[in-house]
């Protein structure tokens, strides 16, 4: 069956944060370039991102991006890669610089320079005293970066396909990427997308957690095509639960309250971080932080009739702290956990957040998968930025912050090694292989005809249950081994899944099922990889191994889909320009 | 477990010669407290239904509708606070594609119309541009738009006149941008809005502020380009 073939220069999957930076390097470069967006690009999750970006900018105090990368390393417990970690700190100042210039609304200091505040593990002199790295535009720093960047995508007439979902990436006999298939959701049509390069900026999967931060379209779309088309995700096992989500809502709220003076508190009334991390206190980094809330609430000294929760206090700000730095949160406090922080503090749980792994890219965004000998041959034509990617600078555990970050400056360093690509390797498009669509129409097919299946909401649901239980912020080999279990036989499920709706016009069943697909290889991935490794490292906190070991663990998990084999490649320790950071007692 | 009533419009073009309301039925818990929990459960039950969400916090503007005849977002609306049976129409105004789902394409043709992005063709300095933090506060209620549409599906000028009345959300736009000290082409934007239609069709009905999810004030925003027009032209 033949499908319309439309021809781009540069194809870009997602218009979130990284998608939109890309975007604005290839358009402004004078590329013909396709941004594929599941929803109008200002919807996409960057928009929920709210204390700030980091960069050692030093407008409050002394700062340089060497304490900043210190800060990374330590913070990604040794996993990150120190070559991709300086890239990113060192190109901070000029990024967020660069965001202001693009018309960012950045809150302000006296001195017109733009307002940082302290965040977990923003240090300065190498892990010493705190530092107020964090440009913020109030808590909405994320809708004000994704705005700008929209914006100003719209000034360089970026072409968009709004509500297009891409359903698989397109390889040649030898292994190039060529295109992507995709459906235009208003229509149900199948496109294949030709392009000279694709980057991939799906963002993240949080959704295969039941209690998540994360928006209903984190669904690894991104990780899903790659890992079908045969290049295996790194370091799955490595999620965030970020320490305050609403308990029971699951959204989200920011570090940066606890930046601007909030504490946690037990039900005593402790401040129990001062025991966890007698340094930093509440300003330790995530894991840390969720993991001590989660000794508090399992040794009984959780808040409220179940005990199932802390309490996060901010009212000693005062009300004009609050309005003034904090008016999304208070405003997220009222409408989800019923209390006005400015008079009572906000239940929170630690809750799902961030994925650390995804599709292995170096530092220049270019998609690397072992080939021979070789545990990083670059994919030719295949590019992947922001949370979906894995440089790796986020390691094992990401800094507050650094996110944002992440999507401007790998966005933009993608965007620069696509146009290099594009003119010096690849002037002419590839051939697209016979059939190119035949696979993602055979997808499509089998949901068409399908009976006797699974609900999707179910295998959801199901899938949810399995990763929360066995994947949290303790884990155990027997947890674990049970988890992989269970979540294969919810896999064989989704290969069962059966929609009602058979329209053509918006048939967001049809979606579902599909992300459906993309969202249990996430969870797949996510448990074989955790179950693997016998070491505690950031978020992967195993009880029954409950020491970081560099000496067998010190390496990159990789996954592949067939057989769901394993295997793994080393950190890069050697950074661009600077000492390596040697492993040291992370301490906080 | 307790039931609520529905009243749901539908219309899949594929099948349907018109548009019907649907009498529905659903059983929510206790930990179902937003209006889109809601819907996500009638989902369950039929996966026919269309409706656009995303990130369930009121931050990314896709669950716009009309709730019991008022505009809203569904994931910040408190279910039971509606009086049943709750009646969801889509956003009043534009083309209906399915269910619940609009055609925005007017609404953001709008937005692009008033530039939404901050023009300095000076050269960028090495560093920040510096705004004081009074500059700065100038843009608080118009940045923190989500392009929902809440409000120019409410305004009766925006639906008389989709193609030629900028509505509420594209002119709190523009003045987001005339307001910012870092924009040098303020005279260049009144210029844009300079006509019969693109500005001057707002009667301060007011409808925009009583529905916006985040509060913000859009009349207030036209108030103040008014006055500069008014102000420029003595």
């Amino acid at each position: 069956m033949s499908v319309p073939v439309r021809r781009f220069d540069a194809v870009i999957v997602g218009g979130g944060g990284a998608g939109l930076r890309a975007a604005l390097q290839l358009s402004e470069a004078g590329l013909k370039t396709a941004v594929l967006s599941k929803v109008f690009p200002t919807r996409s999750h960057t928009v929920a991102a709210q204390g700030g970006i980091s960069a050692s900018l030093g407008n409050v105090q002394e700062d340089r991006w060497d304490w900043h990368m210190y800060d990374t390393v330590k913070g990604s417990d040794w996993l990150g890669d120190q070559d991709a970690i300086e890239f990113m700190c060192r190109k901070a100042p000029e990024a967020v610089i660069e965001l202001e210039h693009f018309g960012m609304p950045f809150d302000r200091l006296e001195n017109g320079k733009i307002y940082q505040r302290p965040f977990g593990g923003h240090m300065a002199n190498f892990g010493k005293t705190p530092v107020q790295r964090a440009c913020a535009v109030a808590d909405r720093t994320g809708h004000a970066m994704l705005h700008t960047l929209y914006q100003r995508n719209v000034r360089a007439n970026t072409q968009f396909f709004v509500e297009w979902m891409a359903l698989d990436l397109i390889r040649d006999a030898d292994g190039d990427v060529v295109g992507v298939t995709a459906l235009e959701m208003e229509t149900g049509e199948i496109s294949v997308l030709h392009a000279k390069a694709v980057l991939f900026a799906t963002g993240g999967a949080g959704r295969i957690f039941s209690a998540s931060t994360n928006a209903f379209i984190n669904t690894g779309d991104g990780l899903g095509m790659t890992i079908r088309a045969g290049i295996p995700l790194e370091d799955m096992e490595f999620w965030q639960f970020h320490p305050t989500g609403v308990a029971g809502a699951g959204v989200l709220i920011t570090e940066g309250v606890r930046g601007e003076g909030g504490i946690l508190l037990n039900c005593n009334g402790e401040r129990f971080m001062e025991r966890y991390a007698p340094n930093a206190k509440d300003l330790a980094s995530r894991d840390v932080v969720s993991r001590a809330m989660a000794v508090e609430i399992y040794e009984g000294r959780g808040c409220g009739k179940n005990k199932d929760h802390v309490l996060l206090k901010l009212d000693h700000l005062g009300p004009e702290i609050i309005n003034q730095r904090l008016p999304g949160i208070r405003e997220i406090a009222i409408k989800f956990a019923g209390v006005d922080p400015i008079k009572e503090p906000i239940p929170v749980v630690p809750t799902c957040h961030y994925q650390m792994g995804g599709i292995p890219t170096n530092y220049k965004g270019e998609v690397v998968a072992p080939k021979g000998d070789n545990p990083e041959d670059r994919v030719n034509g295949f590019y992947a930025a922001g949370e979906c990617a894995c440089a790796s600078v986020h390691g094992a555990n990401r800094l507050g912050t650094n996110s944002l970050l992440d999507l401007v400056v790998f966005g933009k360093s993608a965007g620069e090694s696509m146009i290099e690509f594009i003119r010096n390797e690849r002037p002419a498009h590839k051939p697209l292989p016979e059939n190119a669509a035949d696979y993602s129409l055979s997808r499509i097919a089998r949901l068409e005809n399908q009976t006797n299946g699974e609900e999707v909401a179910d295998v959801r649901t199901a899938m949810q249950q399995v990763v929360q239980r066995h994947a949290g912020v303790f884990r155990t080999q027997e947890v674990l081994e049970e988890g992989v279990k269970q979540i294969k036989a919810v896999a064989e499920r989704v290969k069962r899944t059966q929609i009602k709706d058979k329209s053509q016009v918006w048939n967001t069943a049809r979606i579902e099922a599909l992300e459906m697909d993309n969202l249990i290889e996430v969870a797949l991935a996510t448990l074989i990889s955790a179950e693997a490794r016998k070491e505690s490292r950031g978020a992967h906190a195993r009880d029954d191994f409950p020491d970081r070991n560099d000496e067998t663990w010190m390496k990159h998990t990789l996954y592949s889909r067939e057989d769901f084999k394993l295997s793994y490649k080393p950190v890069h320790n050697q950074p661009l320009t600077v000492d390596y950071i040697a492993p040291q007692k992370r301490v906080y | 477990m307790e039931k609520m009533r529905f009243s749901l419009y539908r219309y899949n073009p594929d099948k349907d010669a018109k548009p019907y309301m649907q009498d529905i039925e659903v059983e929510v818990d206790a930990t179902d407290v937003k209006l889109l929990d809601a819907l996500v459960k009638l989902k369950a039950v039929d996966d026919t239904l269309s409706f656009r969400r995303s990130c369930r916090e009121g931050i990314c503007g896709s669950d716009a509708m009309n709730i019991n005849g008022k505009n809203g977002l569904a994931c910040v609306t408190d279910l039971r606070s509606l009086k049943q049976p709750i009646t969801l129409r889509p956003l009043p105004g534009l083309p209906v594609i399915r269910d619940l789902i609009v055609d925005m394409t007017q609404f953001f043709k709008q937005y692009h119309s008033i530039k939404p992005y901050v023009v300095n063709d000076t050269p960028a300095p090495e560093r920040e541009r510096l705004q004081s933090p009074e500059d700065r506060k100038e843009l608080d209620g118009l940045y923190e738009c989500i392009l929902c549409a809440c409000c120019s599906t409410s305004c009766p000028s925006f639906w008389w006149n989709p193609d030629k009345f900028v509505g509420p959300a594209g002119l709190l736009a523009a003045y987001r941008f005339i307001a910012d000290t870092r924009d040098t082409i303020t005279s260049e934007r009144l210029d844009n809005l300079e006509d019969p239609y693109r500005l001057f069709r707002c009667h301060t009905i007011m409808n925009c502020v009583d529905v916006c999810p985040k509060g913000l004030n859009p009349t207030k925003a036209i108030g103040k380009i008014k006055d500069l027009m008014v102000r420029r032209a003595v």
